[in-house]
């Protein structure tokens, strides 16, 4: 599946680029194995999804919670708790 | 029922007249109270606690989302109070103390509508548009602002009330 990932704030600091577009292989099926599988990419994407660091997730421009799978997902971001207002 | 996300900073008297004429063009005669809510940016953050003040703030967004989901806040606003027009701005960029960041404006009938449709407009936006403000401050240093706990409680005030009415969040 290919997918366009987004990052925002310090999770695209960290990582090091605003977006990305991946070629996922088939057992990555939900949020938490996508970042699993970010997470083996480098150090920078280890250290944007650390434990104890809180990202969230949002599915084709959509928040989202817990681990949903994505599976058709056109475009995944990923990007700290917001603070705008 | 507007959104805008713009760079611009704008102006709230034009804002508001050309809502009240945009109002007027539609006939809603109705409308007795228009609330306007202005956030401006804070010069003052942590100097008390010993940290340099606070000299610019850059405000990134995600295109697209953000638009999305201020439509979806205000579109929950509408399904909640009988709101005649509404309007919401959120600037990004980099802007400095005093500058204003977002606006609100609710219209209805009667104050008591608008005024706390302003607030769950605010109270939601603050909590799910995604943007993220990065601090400069005199010292040279930098850092991004971490969300508040205080942000998630204002929003319980909205859900305690056991509204099922489709609010984002």
């Amino acid at each position: 599946m290919t997918v366009t990932i987004r990052y925002f704030a310090w999770v695209r600091e960290r990582t090091g680029r605003a977006e990305e577009t991946v070629d996922l292989p088939a057992e990555v099926r939900t949020v938490s194995d996508l970042v699993g599988w970010l997470r083996a990419r480098g150090p920078g994407y280890e250290a944007a999804f650390a434990a104890g660091r809180v990202v969230r997730v949002a599915i084709d421009r959509s928040h989202v919670k817990g681990d949903p799978p994505i599976s058709g997902a056109r475009e995944i971001a990923f990007f700290p708790p917001v603070t705008g207002g | 029922m507007t959104v805008r996300v713009e760079e611009a900073a704008f102006e709230i008297g034009h804002e508001l007249s050309r809502l009240k004429a945009a109002a007027a063009a539609r006939g809603l005669g109705e409308i007795g109270a228009f609330v306007t809510f202005t956030g401006t940016v804070r010069g003052d953050d942590g100097t008390s606690d010993g940290r340099a003040p606070i000299v610019a703030m850059t405000l990134e967004h995600y295109p697209g989302m953000t638009e999305a989901e201020l439509a979806r806040v205000e579109a929950a606003a509408c399904a909640r109070w009988p709101l005649s027009a509404s309007l919401v701005v959120h600037r990004h960029g980099r802007l400095l103390p005093g500058d204003d960041i977002v606006l609100v404006i609710t219209a209805s009938r009667h104050r008591d509508a608008a005024f706390d449709a302003a607030r769950f407009l605010m109270d939601f936006l603050k909590t799910s548009a995604p943007f993220w403000k990065r601090i400069e401050r005199a010292d040279g240093t930098s850092e991004w602002v971490e969300a508040k706990a205080a942000d998630d409680l204002a929003l319980a005030r909205w859900t305690a009330a056991g509204k099922e009415d489709g609010s984002p969040g």
